[in-house]
């Protein structure tokens, strides 16, 4: 792999950029691997990296029906931060945050992880106190993360109206390493640096069946013929329970639309993340200008990766209330992404009842700020039949009753 | 030089100047004209700086896909960034500022980056992805902080809008989009036929291009004059709604449109208007009449101001009487662009040539032209063009067979270069829900594919196109194809009386097909694309997009991801089709095979402040007030938001000191509540009648303890649990009737549980007999709570509250104090406690006897903190608080409220499983801290060991911590695993960096353990 530099930039230009190479390679596929990995996500490059970095095998292939990073990971709203209550959410998501900060290099691809700051707002009593209750469990353990008053908040975001009058802000919890990153990046990222490893990247090919015998799993059906397999990882967000059908068992989760939005660039007006969850929106500004805004999930299960109005309407006017300067701003693009909504709004990274196969989704509403501990926790799991932070979100959990619930906290998105 | 021309311009009225001011310049127009036409007519042609590169821009086109001349418009609280000179009308006063430059637009500093970027291209697609990694830190303290301040595109706004904005909410039939000649003959036919038709025109003026080419005739008139008529036509019918500046933004599922109409920002600040107006239609069928984009041509330097789309150069000639330059030449790939050739020639505007792609050109266009003496280059094109700041001249040569112009070249001087790479339909709305494009080789367009549009609600197509949107450049053919839309869609939604408006006759002038042209290299530094560009804006060129190829970014959304092809404020609507066929050739694909990015809401961009609408200030989320609110205020109610309700939070009186402390007011709520009496407005409450035959069956699944054994006329307290065995409401039923319960609900989750109810019904349960209705509003209710209270209602009179008639948990109807009550025996204080209810037009009625006959009783009205602390004392749990979607009836000790009668209700399996019926879960207590005076702070974790630093494992956390006025010392509630087995231990709480506070594990009924104040 050539690497990326300024200097590789300035000598490839005097040719008139001729000389690049792919970025990642374009394979037929083999009729065998070891790990056959599902879905060409965040998650799945991640899974497919960290497994040939980590864990030296490199017998990797991940099958994409359409085009890599075009699921999730190219539709989010970027927000990276670890403040999370619950000890397991903690645990997977800092490990993320920590691997994010030095991605770029670790990958020679920059990913623009910029940690401008995550702030959630508490605009209730009750809000104040659940975000009071996660900064000391933050703090017990070892998640640089704070409570900041309503003035603090007006000197980190100056447009913000803390004054209300409807939902006054009364203070927040700011996580100052938590930031963005740029989403397409991270896909094309740990796509190079896989394939560069000598993981087979395989876009347009939809899986159409997967083929098991009493022992679990022996392959898969694509639309470019059958590939055997040893071990097969179903990371598919927004479609998993389709795939588990394929694989003959059943999930608890649900696949609904979740809406997001930009705005029409302009120079710089917000310096890091805002999350208001009482009055349901969350905004940052994109290094092209842009407002990144996050809206709800649409109230029915759709695989329509559609942008609906509801939820744009309900955003919006949160937004215009919490930052009045945007109402002369205009909406230029609005879509949606299709998420996997569990019980306990937590993940899944588990073994499943067909030996062999393992499946990661469930990320709901937060997923791209997982990408890098989700991939290296699955790539352990694969790897070596168990890995502790993958652990606690295992399927069974459901039979136990054993939740892992962020909803605590009123958060209505991660 | 560009200039107003002597006489013409349709749309303008050269009777009314306009004075409007840009870059701080006074200048001149007319009525009528836009920004973008006023500034050409003052030979304003640099009209920006591109994203990247920071080169001069100015106007390419005439309406919604001009990429380049966007401006800061207005001032204060009216100034808007990023707003297209095309789109913005002018009126008397306007000011207009360029964005992205410093310090001037004649001289930025930023344009540093052309100029390197001409030496060796080193701002390629995606650089940036390759390179500003080291330092790491770098990224965030220098690299980024620049590209930020770099990128954007105009400042943002500092003040808060002046303006209003508003929602009409409309069905109709059909729906037209577009007021062009096939829109206005679709809405034409399907009224005629019956149908409610809205028809809406994004600009202020009807007819589309019927307006500008005027060598058409429609019914043996002009095309403006045949759109007047059917307008005067359509204006006149009962079934018909019209608006102008009105652009449909998006479509979405089963017919829901979103139509967004600019109502005054032709004249800002006018009374008694919206600025904007959002229209939520739903429509029965729609018809998209969008027309069609002009394509550019991607050759090099195809960005200097003065190169232009020919239909934008012959509408600024031909509406506003404008003449973007004094000598043109033309480069197109069709027939079309010689009426824009000739278009200027009548005007008196020279054109130096005509360079056609084609080989061969026949047809009667290029006859016209070379009638007029204007010379006709068949196999032509431009090498590239010459000039900074403004076109000074082409160099021009022949075609190869590649698509390269090679051999000799000539140099033409010119100050306009208008070019027609051919035209591509808009396709945007019939895509937003789903309508599938086909592609059609011999138009070199993308077209609707009519068998697979969008569908409806019944899986029928609900979606017409037609005219150019739907492929047909011809006048009759749009004409018809309108008609037949029209009818149809009136046909599809019940309206056919058969009428087929007559077919006007149409003279126009054939067309020959086009050749498409989607990249023009030429020699040396220019073989590479790196000066071609497709999306302006964004600086894309071809050479950007076989880059992104090369890399493997093959994917259309790869590629403009990659590239930021399309992404700019216009969306890609000049670049998107023209780089994809860039990127077909380079992967050797076929454009079909290659297809579209996906299109997306909004077609332009719509302002934030219409999204809101009337949702601002007072009227966002407005608040739900009881009907004793203003009484409230006046008595020093300090408010908190409670679910949508505002509710008292506790009331501030005057002392002799001034005004009381929040924390002093709750004080004496609490210590006046427990020893005399207090007014607590419990309207806020939940309230759900669930009635019917099955109402306690339905009720015993509904709630974990069992509620269809209670006796009319007694209260129990009940536990909600939703399917995972977690407890998530609480609230006191009443058996109000034989049939009928009464329950009460947490304030904040009254429609949570509702809904919840009426989801088990309607799709679990759908055969019970039960029907729901929240009655919340219906009702005002105070608790009259404290030793006191019995002797207050008894001065009211009228109901016997004693305790042998109403004993605690028992419920009476009756005439308190001349008011229709209902009176329950509940308590959540633990003292002596009657809720009142009555109908809520009595509320206030209500409080006021209470509180004048609770005077002489010491009564005094208290908040939802004084309600909180007393609660705690008697360590009764609040949702919430105690419960956060993880806790159990059990881990509450609130097993008792659970059934182990009952054969099933909601969570009764999800608490048999493994993890909550296990030992050392969460459980509830109370602490003592070790000094009484410490409050600990909410949401505080107990850890198993005090370390030094993290991590320190957690064994449970604060639930609830108050000071007890009541009992002089601080109480808290707590969740910490193996609880009930730890009383008496001492927990340690690190609270801060260096501070651990010490409690001891008690029983959390701290007050009254018995319960005999509230059994009086």
């Amino acid at each position: 792999m050539k690497r990326y530099s300024a200097f590789a930039i300035a000598k490839e230009a005097l040719g008139y950029h001729v000389g690049w190479e792919r970025a990642w390679g374009n394979p037929e596929p083999k009729p065998e691997y070891e790990v056959v990995i599902v879905g060409a996500g965040g998650h799945g490059l991640a899974t497919a990296y960290y497994l040939a970095k980590n864990h030296g095998i490199t017998n990797v292939v991940v099958l994409e029906k359409g085009w890599l990073g075009g699921g999730n990971t190219g539709r989010n709203t970027t927000i990276i931060r670890s403040n999370y209550l619950q000890d397991p959410s903690a645990e997977i998501f800092e490990l993320s945050r920590r691997l994010y900060e030095d991605l770029s290099q670790k990958l020679n691809f920059n990913i623009m992880f910029s940690p401008r700051g995550v702030l959630m707002l508490a605009q209730t009593e009750h809000e104040l106190r659940a975000w009071e209750r996660t900064a000391h469990a933050n703090r017990l353990f070892g998640i640089e993360s704070e409570m900041v008053t309503p003035e603090r908040i007006k000197r980190i975001v100056p447009i913000i109206n803390i004054e209300g009058p409807r939902y006054p802000v009364l203070g927040g919890l700011w996580q100052a390493r938590g930031g963005t990153a740029r989403h397409d990046a991270v896909a094309w990222g740990y796509a190079r640096a896989a394939s560069d490893l000598g993981v087979d990247i395989i876009q347009q090919c939809e899986v159409t069946g997967i083929d098991r015998d009493e022992h679990g799993v022996t392959g898969v059906r694509t639309s470019r013929g059958a590939i055997r397999c040893k071990k097969l990882c179903i990371v598919v967000a927004g479609h998993s329970g389709v795939l588990a059908d394929m694989a003959g068992f059943r999930l608890p989760v649900e696949s609904v639309p979740l809406q997001a939005l930009v705005s029409e660039p302009i120079k710089p007006c917000i310096d890091c993340v805002v999350m208001a969850n009482t009055v349901h929106g969350y905004m940052s500004q994109s290094d092209k200008g842009e407002l990144v805004i996050g809206g709800g999930a649409d109230g029915y299960n759709a695989y329509t990766q559609r942008g609906s109005f509801q939820h744009v309407e309900e955003t919006v006017r949160a937004l215009t209330e919490t930052f009045p300067m945007i109402s002369r701003l205009r909406m230029l693009r609005q879509w949606g992404g299709i998420v996997d909504m569990t019980g306990d709004r937590s993940p899944i990274i588990s073994k499943t009842p067909v030996p062999g196969i393992f499946i990661n989704c469930g990320w709901g509403t937060g997923g791209f700020k997982a990408i890098p501990g989700s991939g290296w926790a699955m790539a352990g799991l694969v790897a070596k039949g168990e890995d502790p932070v993958a652990g606690p979100f295992s399927l069974d959990r459901f039979t136990e009753g054993r939740m892992i619930d962020e909803s605590v906290a009123a958060a209505v998105a991660h | 030089m560009a200039h107003r021309l002597p006489s013409g311009g349709l749309v303008i009225d050269r009777s009314k100047p306009v004075e409007f001011t840009f870059n701080g310049q006074k200048l001149k127009g007319f009525e009528g004209d836009t920004l973008a036409s006023a500034l050409l007519a003052n030979d304003q042609v640099l009209l920006g700086r591109s994203f990247k590169y920071h080169r001069p821009r100015g106007l390419i086109a005439s309406g919604a896909e001009e990429p380049n001349a966007l401006m800061g418009v207005g001032e204060g609280p009216r100034f808007e960034p990023n707003q297209r000179a095309t789109g913005v009308e002018l009126h008397q006063g306007l000011t207009a500022r360029t964005q992205n430059h410093w310090p001037s637009l004649g001289f930025d500093v930023g344009a540093l980056n052309s100029w390197i970027a001409s030496r060796a291209p080193v701002f390629s697609a995606g650089f940036y992805y390759k390179t500003f990694m080291f330092p790491r830190v770098a990224w965030k303290h220098v690299f980024e902080p620049v590209i930020r301040r770099a990128a954007g595109l105009g400042k943002p706004p500092k003040e808060a809008d002046a303006d209003e904005y508003e929602h009409f909410h409309v069905h109709c039939d059909v729906l037209v989009v577009g007021g062009g000649i096939a829109g206005l003959s679709a809405a034409r036919a399907a009224a005629a036929n019956g149908a409610r038709v809205l028809i809406c025109e994004q600009t202020p003026h009807w007819g589309g291009r019927a307006l500008v080419e005027t060598e058409t005739q429609i019914g043996g008139m002009s095309g403006a004059d045949w759109v007047r008529g059917e307008v005067t036509a359509l204006s006149g019918m009962e079934n018909v709604t019209m608006r102008t500046r009105c652009m449909t933004s998006g479509l979405y599922d089963h017919g829901y449109a979103l139509l967004y109409e600019r109502v005054a920002d032709h004249v800002p600040g006018a009374e008694g208007t919206p600025r904007h107006r959002l229209w939520r239609v739903r429509a029965g069928r729609i018809v998209v009449a969008t027309g069609a984009l002009e394509r550019p041509i991607p050759f090099a330097n195809n960005d200097v101001p003065g190169v232009m789309l020919a239909s934008a150069v012959r509408d600024y000639v031909r509406l506003w009487g404008v003449a973007p330059g004094e000598k043109a030449v033309v480069f197109t790939t069709n027939d079309d662009a010689y009426r824009t050739a000739l278009a200027l020639h009548e005007a008196g505007v020279a054109v130096a040539a005509v360079l056609d792609a084609r080989a061969e050109v026949k047809g009667e266009l290029p006859a016209r032209a070379r009638a007029a003496g204007i010379e006709v280059r068949a196999g032509y094109g431009v090498a590239k063009v010459k000039g900074g700041k403004r076109v000074k001249g082409v160099e021009i040569g022949r075609l190869t067979g590649m698509g390269q112009v090679g051999g000799r070249r000539e140099e033409l001087a010119c100050d306009l270069v208008a070019m027609s790479g051919g035209w591509s339909p808009v396709v945007h709305l019939w895509s937003h829900c789903g309508g599938k494009l086909t592609w059609d080789a011999e138009a070199a367009m993308f077209r609707p594919d009519p068998e697979r549009g969008p569908t409806g609600h019944d899986g029928a197509v609900n979606t017409l196109a037609c005219g150019a949107a739907n492929g047909y450049l011809h006048t009759d053919l749009c004409l018809s194809d309108g008609r037949v839309a029209g009818m149809s869609a009136a046909s599809a939604t019940g309206h056919s009386r058969g009428e087929m408006p007559e077919a006007p006759e149409v003279q126009a002038i054939p067309q020959a097909h086009p050749r498409p042209l989607w990249f023009m290299p030429a020699r040396g530094k220019y073989a590479h694309g790196t000066k071609h560009f497709l999306d302006y804006q964004n600086d894309v060129t071809a050479a950007d997009v076989q880059l992104a190829a090369r890399e493997g970014y093959e994917s259309v959304e790869h590629a403009k991801r990659y590239t930021t092809l399309g992404m700019a404020t216009d969306q890609g609507k000049t670049s998107n089709i023209n780089g994809l066929a860039i990127l077909a050739d380079q992967i050797g694909a076929e454009i079909p095979q290659v297809g579209t990015t996906t299109f997306r809401p909004p077609y332009t961009p719509i302002s934030f402040g219409a999204i809101t609408g009337r949702a601002r200030g007072p009227l966002f989320k407005a608040v739900r007030k009881t009907p004793m609110h203003d009484r409230h205020a006046a008595n020093g109610a300090d408010f908190e938001p409670v679910g949508d309700w505002e509710r008292p939070y506790c009331f501030r009186r005057m002392t002799p000191e001034g005004r009381e402390s929040r924390a002093q007011a709750v004080t004496r709520e609490i210590l006046n509540a427990r020893q005399k009496v207090g007014l607590l407005d419990a309207s806020t409450l939940g309230k759900i009648v669930v009635k019917g035959p099955d109402a306690g069956k339905f009720l015993d699944l509904v709630y974990t303890n069992m509620m269809s054994t209670l006796k009319p006329g007694r209260c129990r307290y009940g536990l909600m649990c939703n399917e995972n065995g977690f407890l998530f409401d609480d609230g006191v039923v009443v058996r109000t009737g034989e049939d009928e319960f009464l329950c009460h609900t947490t304030s904040g989750g009254a429609d949570r549980v509702h809904a919840h109810m009426e989801e088990w019904l309607q799709t679990e349960w759908w055969d019970f007999q039960v029907y729901t209705q929240q009655v919340t509003d219906q009702w005002a209710q105070v608790a009259v709570a404290g030793p006191n209270a019995r002797k207050v209602l008894e001065k009211l009179g009228g109901v016997d509250v004693s305790d042998a008639a109403l004993p605690f948990m028992s419920y009476v109807e009756g005439t308190l104090g001349g008011l229709p009550a209902r009176i329950f025996r509940i308590s959540f204080s633990g003292e002596l406690s009657y809720e009142v209810a009555v109908p809520a037009n009595l509320g206030l009625a209500l409080w006021e006897k209470l509180a004048e006959a609770g005077e002489e009783f010491g009564a005094m009205p208290y908040g939802t903190e004084a309600l909180h602390v007393m609660r705690a004392e008697k360590g009764f749990i609040m949702i919430g608080d105690e419960t956060d979607g993880t806790v159990t009836p059990q881990d509450l000790a609130l097993g008792w409220a659970v059934s182990k009668k009952k054969a099933d209700f909601i969570g009764k399996r999800a608490q048999e499983r493994a993890f909550l019926a296990a030992k050392g879960r969460k459980q509830l207590v109370g602490l003592a801290t070790e000094d009484p005076a410490e409050v600990l702070p909410d949401g505080a974790h107990a850890v198993k060991e005090v370390k030094a630093k993290s991590r320190m494992i957690t064994i449970g956390h604060v639930t609830s911590s108050y000071f007890s006025p009541t009992l002089g010392r601080s109480i808290a509630m707590a969740l910490i695993e193996g609880g009930s087995e730890r009383m008496g231990e001492v927990l340690s709480f690190p609270v801060a960096k260096d501070k651990v506070v010490k409690a001891t594990v008690v029983d959390p009924v701290f007050y009254d353990k018995e319960g005999e104040r509230q059994n009086v």
